[in-house]
């Protein structure tokens, strides 16, 4: 990466980067993340127990393993509950507008239903769901239990109310991933680590020496809006 | 709110995208007074493209920063007459744009020129395979147009767009390495053509080796620094992959932003109006002239702008629901077969094939330019015998490697039937983000009577106007086509070494679903031609019933291509605002006589 930097703002980034890099080999290998000094997120929509679901499924959906940290490591939780304050939860985006028909499923969908609706209806749902057919919480459940009651919702015909099981799965595993892979500035891919398990560089945004190094890995690491590295 | 009339204007043009930008150049530079009405937002790199804060996927391309917002309007869709259309209530299949600079700030940048057999394409079907060989209920049609008439303003279009591309002949020499299919220009690319990268260096080769004609994809992004005849600059591309859905923060995109609008603001003959929403066309007592439009601005005021000429520029089925609205030409009835505005409604036959490679194999699909790519042409337009095949329309296949970034990668996952979460989505997805190629079928949908637009008797927008309805569904013509086409790609990624293939194709009897984003490209609905009983505009895009109104964009294409439309978009630009100037300014009226 010889080239000059292409202007001022790009070139004061970089520097900020020059810096974070320097850090970040000193300190520890970053696994999960999250640092100990770090006060723990407060959910702002999301009730405690809601707050329990969401860590359980999330948990689930992106586990911890060899293979990369999973959502809870990369604070999916914090980026859903985050979301939910934004335009998008509110519908703000969506056509919302009466008469609400139901139709062939490729028509796509047709709830008067916001994402803050769907994740209070369908917690609320699976969580009854899940405590009359197995006495628990969904929380208090093994993996493999809750690994099988959510590839039920993500299959199966099992309605909430009104609110198909399938719609509420589709809306967490959707926001997951988002949170997983998205820049950090939105609370989730914590320490960087959604993007290094696959190696997406990020904010890099200038692939013009390596354009044609074909078939090599791109040397250099992650790097968020904000100039954190991993 | 308070009703007001506006001084009147020489010409008022509804939409700020690239239609509507070219026609306010074109009229300004003539003389005129010109109004641009934009219903979003004012746009420009400098605000909506700072990096780095652009270049956020989620913002992008999840929450659709720069895009339409549906809560204020949007379509109904059904697969069929006997169906009641349900709304498109979140963006999917198709993601139209909003604000200044409309679709072009968002596009990817691959630029075409319209292959000259699409033009004629009846006329063409017929002499090679007999007019039997056109399906019932097929409505193939020819533009009223030639590749000749138009050559000029895609050549203008290209030098505008700051275009990088390779041609194979210039005035009918042979001069380089480009697609031996296309047609002669007149002049080479203003730019050379980008760098292949790695997946579709991989695909170059193996097609050559199959006995296929790879070219390097034209492609609106520049390969170096560039300045347009309008004065304005362009800086290189850098392969940063956020071109689609995002305003290029390195000015390398082409965009109404970046390539015309900097040089026609200053203008004192031109005046942008951002969130200002046309609610319908104004006609006078005869219902043959336009007397200008009604639009809401942002404090919601009733406000009447008078004008000479009205420009209908906004997204192609934007063009169709405001002529609807507005009365403008007859609505298509598909039972009795009469009528023309909604008449042949076309989209776009698009899928997708993966390979995957050894580990060893890195092909860093972060990397990424929107218009670049490499494509071959051997099964597009009438490039091949479709006699034994007994279709119509083709597909041009290419890689066309726009930056794939993490949370696309996380919803692509791993090959088909590895779960969708978990640890085995995880080791799937890991295992080939960095390791696979994906290779498009670009291909036609033709036309047919019983797909179309027209009014939604249930839904209305915010503005308490009735929604625009399509009829939309995937026909057997254009499944078999798919299916052939994409058969020839297994011998492409044969040749590639790929580890393992997908093929992505149509299913015999599959549904349009409009659950999952295929392409925003859009066409007819408002279809130019030689005949008012099959086209409502005239060969000059204008309107054969309102002669002082023309509509701009694809909604005039009479059936589907297999290139993306922005290239004939920007060249029917060029060519309808070339005989506004020339001769309609003379002596209004309509420019061809019955």
């Amino acid at each position: 990466m010889t080239m000059p930097p292409p202007d001022p703002s790009r070139r004061t980034f970089m520097q900020g980067l020059a810096g974070a890099a320097a850090l970040t080999s000193t300190a520890l290998p970053v696994h999960s993340a999250r640092s100990a000094s770090e006060p723990a997120y407060s959910p702002t929509f999301f009730t405690p127990a809601e707050w329990a679901f969401v860590h359980a499924a999330c948990d689930r959906l992106i586990p911890q393993d060899a293979v990369g940290p999973g959502a809870i490591a990369l604070g999916v939780p914090e980026f859903i509950d985050r979301q939910m304050a934004t335009p998008y939860a509110f519908g703000k985006s969506w056509y919302m507008q009466a008469p609400f028909v139901q139709g062939p499923a490729n028509l796509g969908y047709q709830l008067p239903y916001a994402p803050r609706d769907i994740y209070r209806k369908g917690i609320a749902g699976a969580a009854a769901f899940v405590q009359a057919k197995y006495g628990k919480a969904f929380q208090d459940l093994d993996a493999a239990t809750r690994d099988s009651i959510l590839t039920g919702f993500e299959t199966g015909d099992t309605l909430f109310g009104d609110l198909p099981a399938k719609v509420f799965f589709a809306q967490l595993l959707g926001n997951t991933m988002e949170g997983a892979f998205s820049d950090p500035s939105h609370g989730g891919n914590k320490g960087l680590g959604g993007w290094t398990t696959i190696g997406f560089p990020g904010a890099r945004a200038d692939f013009m020496d390596w354009v044609d190094q074909y078939g090599k890995p791109y040397p250099l690491g992650t790097v968020s809006i904000s100039g954190e590295t991993a | 709110m308070a009703s007001i009339k506006m001084k009147p204007v020489d010409a008022v043009v509804i939409g700020g995208g690239w239609a509507g930008s070219i026609l306010a150049k074109e009229l300004t530079e003539a003389g005129q007074t010109v109004v641009m009405l934009e219903r979003g937002a004012d746009r420009s790199t400098a605000s909506d493209g700072a990096y780095p804060g652009s270049i956020d996927e989620l913002e992008g391309n999840f929450r659709h920063k720069i895009f339409q917002n549906l809560s204020k309007t949007s379509v109904t869709i059904r697969n069929s007459s006997d169906q009641t259309a349900l709304p498109y209530r979140q963006m999917a299949a198709f993601l139209p744009g909003e604000g200044v600079g409309g679709a072009g700030l968002h596009w990817s940048g691959v630029h075409f020129r319209m292959p000259p057999d699409d033009l004629i394409l009846r006329t063409k079907v017929k002499e090679k395979y007999g007019e039997k060989f056109i399906p019932e209920g097929m409505n193939l049609q020819d533009y009223g147009v030639t590749y000749d008439d138009l050559e000029p303003f895609f050549d203008k279009a290209e030098k505008v767009f700051g275009t990088s591309g390779e041609a194979y002949t210039v005035n009918g020499q042979v001069v380089g390495k480009g697609n031996v299919f296309a047609p002669s220009r007149s002049d080479h690319f203003p730019l050379p053509a980008l760098k292949d990268v790695y997946g579709a260096n991989m695909f170059r080769k193996a097609a050559e080796e199959v006995g296929f004609h790879p070219y390097a994809m034209p492609a609106a992004n520049a390969s170096a620094q560039y300045t347009n005849p309008y004065g304005v600059q362009m800086g290189p591309c850098n392969f940063c992959g956020y071109c689609s859905g995002y305003a290029c923060y390195m000015y390398s995109k082409a965009s109404p932003n970046v390539n015309i609008l900097p040089a026609l603001r200053p203008d004192p003959n031109f005046e942008l109006r951002t969130e200002a929403h046309v609610l319908r066309v104004e006609l006078d007592g005869t219902k043959t002239r336009a007397t200008g439009v009604t639009y809401l601005d942002r404090n919601g005021n009733d406000v009447f702008q008078p004008a000479e000429l009205v420009i209908v520029s906004a997204f192609q089925f934007h063009n169709v629901h405001l002529m609807l609205l507005s009365g403008i030409g007859k609505p298509y009835d598909p039972v009795a077969n009469e009528g023309v505005v909604g008449r042949n409604f076309v989209y776009q036959n698009v899928t997708t094939t993966t390979a995957w490679f050894d580990k060893s194999v890195y092909t860093n699909q972060f990397i990424g330019t929107g218009g670049g790519g490499v494509a071959f042409d051997d099964f597009n337009s009438e490039n091949f015998d479709h006699g034994p095949l007994g279709f119509i329309g083709g597909s041009p296949v290419w890689v066309n490697q726009a930056g794939i970034k993490g949370i696309a990668a996380a919803k692509i996952g791993g090959p088909p039937g590895t779960p969708h979460w978990g640890s085995a989505w995880k080791k799937a997805m890991v295992d080939t983000y960095q390791h696979s190629v994906r290779m498009d079928a670009h291909g036609t949908n033709m036309a047919y009577r019983d797909v179309y637009l027209d009014l939604d008797p249930t839904w209305k927008d915010a503005y308490g106007m009735p929604m625009l309805r399509m009829t939309f569904d995937w026909k057997d013509n254009d499944i078999r086509m798919n299916r052939y086409v994409v058969s020839q790609i297994a011998k492409v990624t044969k040749a590639m070494g790929a580890r393992d293939v997908h093929l992505g194709q149509r299913q015999p009897g599959e549904h349009f679903d409009t659950r999952f984003y295929q392409t925003t490209h859009l066409a007819g609905g408002a279809v130019m031609g030689d005949d008012p009983k099959t086209s409502a505009l005239n060969r000059y895009l204008q309107s054969w019933d309102v002669s002082n109104v023309f509509v701009i964009g694809a909604n005039a294409f009479p059936q589907g291509t297999g290139y993306n439309p922005t290239g004939m978009v920007a060249a029917l630009a060029y060519w309808s605002a070339h005989h506004i100037r020339t001769t309609y300014l003379k002596n209004p009226g309509p420019l061809v006589q019955l």
